[in-house]
């Protein structure tokens, strides 16, 4: 093996070059394989040379279950192609199974006549038992009907490593065979490899022994497709023709942390995040902490309630107060979001949805907390509610948080969910210039001031900071007089206070964008969608379109109140389907509030809709 | 707020009947909210600091605790303090959680965040980290601090925040009438708990010292007695009461000297357990040891980043990270 990796033969035999369009691979392994890191180099590369992406890791909720099992298997899926893609891809076309267990879990989503690229030196009896396998499936007729490619990862990525004089131990030099099965995918698809060559170099760099194995086993990976006859045909997907402009690869979780950043900066305060770590959501954090050259203040609090209450009280001191959680730790802070909707302070309440009830499925996807966010507090306790469609979208909707915070002080829910907190997109980087200003205003006359007066187009109070001579007032939890702020128990002043603070909400309304229509305006049936759904839903009506159907779809990224015009256009269609990963709870605020038939389409598996899903739904409405 | 909680019902104060009557001058058809501002009192012009008066410091709020109520004590005491503090009145804020004390806020007239159950020591943390300015006091109570907020109370210690902690240690909750609290005595008959309360108390001071709090002053024998005729001296590790005079030949040389500024804690722990009858019972400075303090450590840190990475730029931000163009 030696002499390949010195003299990669590249171009040495003619091969079949295919050109597909559109490809979807699910790398799948042990949870100790590293198999989001495979994912992810090829997702990046893939990105660099000119394709769309849509990624979806799907990672066991235990850190290692044991070595083998089907509960440790860890699946990174992503879709690449040479025009506009949405979605990570209904069905793999490619599988890469370094276990059996990892094909036990993933065999069944592959497509027929697929591909799959197994390890065979870990299809030995333990192993095999493990996944619960009664007999071999490389040797029985479990892989009928698929392309499969048996290759000895394991034996070939070492054997390679000791020809090379990598002076590892035989477990470290183990670890690097992701970099080989990557390889071998590099070559299929006709990847480079400098880009991960290059990530090698940096990411390694206090230890060249290890940068040396890994490029020698991405290398012989590449090479040892190259040069057997393994493969007979190699693809190449051409760049996809997307918007010009500057890109950058990017997950929900980092476009939210960085969209937070920008906020504050357009805002000209600086950010402060509070967060108690919690599956989905803890890489904001993360990412949060490294920006404190913004002047951002992260503070990991003892629970989600000191977190919540933190970020309130720098609000209260002008800040940018964000506090960031998943679905178990919203239900902890309500009682301090409700006491920040009485004090009527800007704050913002990131939520990453994952399944649920309870600790329910931490990795998994999940939109079932609209109705948390929405009327999940005690008392008529409203508060605006957004939500991203898209992993770069995410940037764009924390500023659209920030600047309804500030504009109406109140409380905003920001509501992501694991599918794009995880998931990756290309994001068409934005001019700063190109970016809103967000204006906060502070009470600053004492002769004029007064706590819960209230601005003529928005209702919102003054924001009056401590520190400021002559604005000292009292807030609090108790229902506040009219004007003064004062405690005040009166009917007439409660019932008033009550309206006034939901019809601030509702009078947001004025300051968020129409809901946009995908295709005609009216027709036969709307697809409504909200969140995540966004990437499944347009794919699916833009099919369906293609192929002359009536079919429109609108997605919501203001959940309440709801854009002006929603009433409107949901009563310009006969009938109007939402797809959601809950049991309908869109489809019941719709229903509500302009009275539509609307008909929910649930799905609660803890993974996002398959574009044909849709369409087959939808179909049965046409 | 009682004592005991056991009073009559012509004294009951539920926390609906004690704020009713504060604010009865809204209209009766509604406020609108195009009115004028009336002649409120949030902001009165800030006098000059150091001419402050106990009355700068005094809201326009009726003061509602019961009749009798130590609460009025500490509140007079407060506002009368103040003003000696020297800072500037707009610096200055009350936070509060629930119970009877903590309408304090209302009765101070600086600013003021009356919070949830437990929670204040939480809000206090996000205000005096993203604003260091300000001198932040947290008014609580046995069951606000030690009960629903036990949790808060010890992070916000531990983190050593400079705050100011007055816990009203009533050993009752008083607001709802009258059941035990983390600090009432064990066998404390009240209306949850007729039969006497059987968990065990916590010593709200222990706590504290066992979550790392840091204070006050220091330097002299421990010495008691209204004829400073008693002293505390070490008997193996065990406090002792011992008594002073010819009688027993024992002077202050022989008791124990109070070093505030000692770091180890076990002493002032050893304090903090000293409970009447069986000993005096310690008031004053028990801890006050330097350390940094969570808002300057984090506001450095800030700094720090700054100056090795430069003051963040929005542009470079955003183009990070894998980029490349499309033509």
């Amino acid at each position: 093996m030696s002499a390949i990796i010195e003299n990669p033969p590249v171009g040495q035999r003619e091969r079949d070059v295919e050109e597909v369009e559109t490809v979807t691979i699910r790398f799948a392994g042990d949870s100790g394989d590293g198999m989001q890191l495979t994912g992810t180099q090829f997702t990046n590369t893939s990105a660099i040379v000119g394709n769309d992406i849509s990624t979806l890791p799907d990672f066991p909720a235990e850190i290692r279950a044991p070595a083998g099992s089907l509960p440790g298997v860890s699946g990174f899926q992503l879709n690449f192609s040479s025009r506009d893609i949405r979605t990570p891809g209904d069905e793999p076309n490619v599988l890469v199974a370094m276990n059996p267990a990892a094909l036990k879990v993933n065999l069944a989503d592959l497509e027929d006549g697929g591909t799959v690229i197994v390890n065979t030196d870990e299809f030995n009896k333990e192993n095999l038992k493990k996944a619960n396998y009664e007999s071999n499936p490389l040797e029985d007729d479990t892989l009928k009907g698929y392309r499969v490619h048996r290759l000895p990862i394991t034996t070939v990525n070492i054997r390679a490593l000791q020809e090379a004089g990598v002076k590892l131990s035989r477990k470290e030099m183990d670890r690097c065979k992701n970099f080989f099965a990557l390889g071998l995918l590099y070559w299929l698809y006709d990847r480079p490899m400098e880009p991960t060559l290059e990530w090698i170099t940096a990411k390694f760099k206090k230890n060249p022994e290890i940068v040396r194995a890994n490029e020698v086993a991405l290398k012989t990976g590449y090479n040892f497709a190259d040069t057997t006859e393994v493969f007979t045909t190699h693809y190449k997907v051409k760049k996809a023709v997307i918007t010009p402009g500057k890109y950058r690869k990017i997950t929900g979780n980092e476009a939210t942390a960085i969209g937070f950043v920008t906020a504050a900066e357009l805002a000209g305060r600086p950010l402060f995040y509070g967060s108690y770590p919690i599956t989905p959501a803890s890489d904001i954090l993360h990412e949060l902490s490294r920006h404190k050259n913004f002047g951002v203040k992260t503070f990991q609090a003892e629970d989600e309630i000191a977190a919540v209450c933190a970020a309130i009280g720098a609000s209260f001191t002008g800040h940018v107060g964000v506090t960031g959680t998943s679905g178990p730790g919203v239900a902890l802070k309500q009682e301090a979001i409700g006491l920040a909707v009485m004090t009527e302070l800007p704050l913002v309440i990131i939520n990453v949805q994952r399944g649920g009830p309870s600790t329910g499925l931490p990795t998994k996807t999940e939109q079932a907390d609209l109705f948390q966010a929405v009327w999940g507090r005690n008392g008529e306790c409203p508060a605006i509610v957004v939500a991203p469609a898209t992993p770069a979208d995410c940037f764009h909707m924390a500023i659209e948080a920030v600047r309804l915070a500030y504009r109406y002080m109140s409380p905003v829910f920001y509501l992501s969910d694991g599918y794009l907190a995880n998931g990756a997109e290309p994001w068409l980087v934005p001019e700063i210039e190109d970016l809103p200003v967000i204006e906060v205003k502070f009470a600053d006359d004492p002769a004029t001031f007064m706590p819960y007066a209230r601005d003529e187009e928005t209702l919102a109070r003054p924001y009056a900071l401590p520190g400021t001579p002559g604005l000292e007032h009292r807030i609090g939890g108790i229902e506040k007089q009219h004007l003064t702020g004062n405690v005040n128990y009166d009917p007439e002043n409660h019932h008033f206070m009550v309206l006034m603070r939901q019809a601030k909400v509702d009078r947001a309304a004025q300051d968020i964008p129409d809901v946009e229509v995908f295709g005609a305006s009216e027709g036969k049936v709307l697809v409504l969608g909200w969140g995540s759904t966004y990437g499944s839903i347009t794919s699916a009506v833009e099919r369906m379109q293609a192929e002359g159907k009536p079919v429109s779809s609108a997605h919501l990224r203001h959940l309440n109140p709801f854009p002006a015009n929603l009433g409107e256009v949901l009563r310009s269609f006969e009938r109007v389907i939402v797809p959601e990963m809950n049991l309908g709870q869109l489809a019941t605020m719709i229903r509500a509030k302009y009275l539509v038939p609307a008909v929910p389409f649930s799905k609660v598996k803890g993974r996002p809709f398959q574009i044909r899903e849709i369409v087959r739904k939808v179909e049965e409405y046409l | 707020m009682s004592t005991n909680g056991q009073e009559g019902n012509g004294n009951k104060r539920t926390e609906e009947q004690a704020a009713g009557g504060i604010g009865g001058n809204v209209s009766g058809a509604g406020p609108s909210p195009e009115s004028e501002p009336g002649s409120v009192t949030a902001g009165r012009p800030a006098p000059p600091p150091g001419k402050l008066t106990k009355a700068d410091f005094t809201s326009d709020q009726e003061v509602r605790w019961c009749p009798g109520c130590g609460d009025y004590a500490i509140l007079n005491n407060v506002q009368k303090v103040m003003p000696e503090l020297g800072i500037p009145r707009e610096k200055i804020v009350f936070v509060s959680g629930i119970g009877c004390s903590s309408r304090f806020p209302y009765y101070m007239n600086t600013y003021g965040f009356h919070t949830i159950h437990g929670r204040a020591p939480a809000i206090a943390t996000g205000i005096k980290a993203s604003n260091p300015d300000l001198s932040v006091w947290v008014i609580t109570g046995d069951g606000d601090a030690l009960s629903i907020g036990g949790n808060h109370f010890m992070h916000a210690i531990r983190r050593n925040l400079d705050l100011n902690y007055i816990l009203f240690n009533n050993r009752i909750y008083g607001l709802t009438k009258g059941q035990y609290s983390p600090t009432s005595e064990f066998g404390k008959k009240t209306k949850s708990t007729p039969m006497g309360v059987i968990d065990y108390p916590v010593n709200p001071l222990s706590l504290a010292i066992a979550s790392g709090v840091l204070y006050l002053e220091h330097g002299k024998p421990m010495v008691f007695g209204k004829d400073r005729d008693k002293g505390i001296r070490m008997n193996g590790t065990l406090p002792e009461v011992i008594q002073l005079g010819s009688e027993t030949g024992l002077n202050e040389n022989d008791c124990l000297v109070h070093d505030s500024h000692e770091k180890d804690p076990s002493v002032a722990f050893m304090l903090a357990r000293m409970e009447f009858p069986s000993f005096p019972q310690p008031v004053g400075i028990f801890r006050d040891v330097q350390r940094d303090t969570y808002e300057d450590l984090m506001a450095h840190q800030i700094e720090e980043a700054v100056s090795r990475q430069g003051r963040g730029q929005l542009q470079k931000l955003i183009h990070s990270g894998d980029m490349w163009v499309v033509d």
